[in-house]
């Protein structure tokens, strides 16, 4: 270990998963390593840094965070986050670990294997991580972090031309741990041409030490493919979570993101999409709801780097009590990508006098042939629809609870998978019955 | 009297604007309220359903032998009480079945009436829709969104025949329509009117009371009722203009001396801060 590795909070932790099996295994150690090394000399984010402007990681940083000491979670506990009847295919880790026992793989669609990250390395020798499994930092500290510790990374692949209209559930599952623990779930989608596919990711914990989810998303979507990605984060309200999607799209494919945010103390997403393909397409969409003091943050970003690509962008954020968001989010235009077609909105509703939003867009366009738009509006519930509503008898709280609704409705329609919206719905209703306005 | 109001003042915005106004509705009747803009006219209609800026700073209203001024907005509507805005409101997001339902059932639970279910709601929807020409189309749209001037107060009087109340307060309701939607709208309002309903038509123009004919017209200036009659009345002022009343000696009840005043903000709900 380098001098300056030792003195990271992480440096124990990183020690003891070298000494597990794991982190050899599939050739992986030196590529783990390397990346630790990198995320050692970046350090943890800071507030001096542009992307982590308004977003305070401090209580992450100066956590001692140490590996979870089990494995194991009862079915009952589980049970709550899979909507098994509807959702039959899964995959659960348990802290990180997938658990055979839980998931459930055997009546997938022809088309489609799942498998963990090591049994994806190259089998003959030498064995070698291909380059999409050991994805590049691009200069995110925590994309590092989790190849460093990810140690059942999950990889979905469809093959070219299969339509798997049955989605594939996720479900990340953090038990409650005596200290704080970093949990680093992993998850890959290899779409091939002209596939489609339907992935939902789950992250959910149960209360105790805090513990702090690093999360990496990798999709990738063939030319004329099309996946559709939800992702439901409903970690405790103590839960740190920090993760990452990248997507790429290829020619004529089409991905489209739902993201919900629900949980934790601090949560940030970087969702990050490229359009590499000519008319590739991308939606990327999603809902925060936050109180109490949790900070959430959503930073993402649209590459158009080639022409003809549409890109739709709505994200929604619900603020009570001293809840702090922040929603960055940039759209790169790059000079070939002539006819895009670029719209991104994002509203924020402030409960409470105390809730704060800062909201960004960055466009940085370098076509001249494209057409990019971009609004931002935060407020309060609107008084005059609270008052025709209760002018008609329907008493304060639920017309407070029906604007509500029909605020995040906007961006929950859109989450396809019916159980998994009223799901959503159900829990942004929970936290709606505590907040007094 | 289903309606008593006594000697009602009201502030908006810190001006006074109603200044010491009494009227007396009952279970069948039809009155209509007159007067020139910034009488006060729609300042009644807003004040009798609650509306959280119009605070009452004097008076008493009495409706069904209850204190309406002490009910909070919805618990008026519950009650019976309906105002048709002048400017419905657009709610982006929320079907118009659906929020026509949520009231419906907020009103019968507090009747003590069991709720509709979806299937006997939409039946009952489809024949009010009728009453007013509503198509299905514009009953799953938004709240009023997209609706032009003539749907919205289409949508108003729909509202009220589903909903039923008691004492309907009518808050300009024609303005803006053209001839047809007026046509449709006073259809809609005559084919309410009933023995056990009371209805107040908030007007500037004498025309809508070619359509809703009135028992009663009243005539507001600066804050109070000046003129009472019959409907005839309205049919003078239609000839004579607003100048003709303005010019006229106030025949509305005098202010009582020892009216109570009230310094609390009324007509709140009980979660308003």
């Amino acid at each position: 270990m380098t001098p300056v590795a030792e003195q990271s909070t992480l440096a124990a932790a990183f020690e003891a998963f070298k000494a597990q099996p794991a982190f050899r295994a599939g050739g992986l150690a030196s590529a783990r390593e390397a990346a630790f090394n990198r995320f050692v000399d970046a350090g943890f984010p800071t507030m001096r840094q542009e992307e982590w402007r308004h977003t305070n990681i401090q209580p992450i940083a100066n956590t001692v965070f140490g590996l979870p000491a089990s494995f194991e979670a009862e079915a009952a506990l589980v049970e709550p986050f899979l909507f098994a009847e509807h959702l039959p295919h899964r995959v659960v880790l348990v802290n990180g670990r997938w658990s055979t026992a839980l998931s459930s793989l055997a009546a997938l669609p022809s088309g489609v294997t799942v498998r963990g990250m090591r049994d994806a390395v190259e089998t003959v020798a030498p064995k070698t991580a291909p380059d999409w499994l050991v994805k590049a930092s691009a200069g995110m500290p925590f994309v590092d972090l989790n190849t460093a510790f990810a140690e059942d990374g999950i990889v979905i692949e469809i093959a070219a031309r299969a339509i798997v209209a049955e989605p594939i559930h996720v479900v990340c599952l953090n038990t409650k741990a005596a200290s704080p623990v970093m949990v680093t779930p992993r998850v890959q989608i290899r779409a091939g041409e002209q596939a489609q596919a339907f992935v939902v990711e789950s992250y959910a914990s149960v209360s105790g030490e805090a513990t702090f989810t690093n999360a990496l998303t990798i999709v990738d979507v063939a030319a004329g493919a099309m996946v559709d990605h939800v992702k439901l984060q409903r970690e405790a309200p103590t839960a740190f979570h920090l993760a990452a999607m990248f997507a790429r799209v290829d020619r004529a494919g089409v991905f489209r993101s739902h993201a919900v945010t629900l949980g934790g103390r601090i949560a940030r997403n970087d969702i990050s999409a490229t359009l590499a393909g000519d008319g590739a397409e991308c939606t990327l969409d999603g809902l925060y709801v936050a109180d109490g003091e949790a900070l959430v943050d959503t930073h993402t970003t649209i590459d158009h780097a080639m022409p003809n690509c549409p890109s739709h962008e709505l994200y929604k954020g619900i603020l009570a009590g001293q809840a702090r968001a922040v929603f960055n989010g940039k759209i790169i235009v790059r000079q070939d990508a002539q006819k895009t077609n670029a719209k991104q909105t994002n509203k924020a509703l402030l409960l409470s006098d105390h809730a704060q939003v800062n909201t960004k867009p960055q466009l940085e366009i370098f076509a001249d042939d494209v057409k990019c738009t971009h609004g931002a509006a935060i407020g309060q519930l609107d008084e005059d629809a609270m008052f025709y509503m209760q002018a008609r008898g329907i008493d304060f709280a639920d017309a407070r609870n029906l604007l509500i609704h029909a605020f995040a409705g906007e961006v929950l329609d859109g989450v396809k998978e019916d159980v998994v919206r009223e799901q959503a719905m159900r829990l942004l209703e929970q936290k709606l019955a505590l907040w007094k306005v | 009297m289903l309606l008593s109001i006594r000697d009602l003042h009201v502030k908006v915005e810190g001006k006074d604007i109603l200044k010491g106004l009494s009227l007396d509705v009952d279970a069948g009747q039809v009155h209509a309220i007159m007067g020139p803009n910034g009488s006060g006219k729609s300042t009644l209609a807003r004040a009798l359903s609650g509306h959280p800026a119009y605070e009452v700073t004097g008076g008493t209203v009495t409706y069904d032998g209850q204190d309406l001024l002490a009910m909070a907005p919805e618990e008026r509507a519950q009650s019976g009480v309906f105002m048709a805005f002048q400017y419905p409101v657009e709610i982006a997001g929320i079907n118009n079945a659906y929020f026509l339902k949520a009231a419906l059932n907020a009103v019968r639970k507090h009747r003590g009436q069991q709720e509709l279910d979806a299937v006997e709601f939409m039946q009952l929807i489809r024949e009010k829709a009728k009453l007013l020409e509503m198509n299905q189309e514009m009953l799953h749209r938004s709240v009023n969104e997209g609706f032009s001037g003539g749907e919205k107060k289409r949508n108003e009087i729909f509202q009220m025949a589903v909903l039923e109340p008691r004492l309907a307060i009518l808050d300009e309701t024609d303005s803006g329509l053209d001839i047809d939607a007026l046509r449709i709208v006073s259809h809609g309002v005559n084919a309410q009117r009933d023995a056990n309903r009371a209805i107040i038509v908030v007007t500037h123009y004498q025309r809508l009371l070619e359509y809703i004919v009135p028992d009663f017209v009243h005539v507001l200036s600066a804050g109070r009722i000046v003129r009472s009659g019959g409907k005839e009345l309205a049919l003078e002022l239609e000839a004579k203009g607003y100048g003709w009343i303005d010019s006229a000696t106030p025949r509305g009840p005098e202010r009582s001396e020892g009216a109570e005043r009230r310094d609390k903000r009324v007509g709140v709900g009980p979660h308003a801060n």
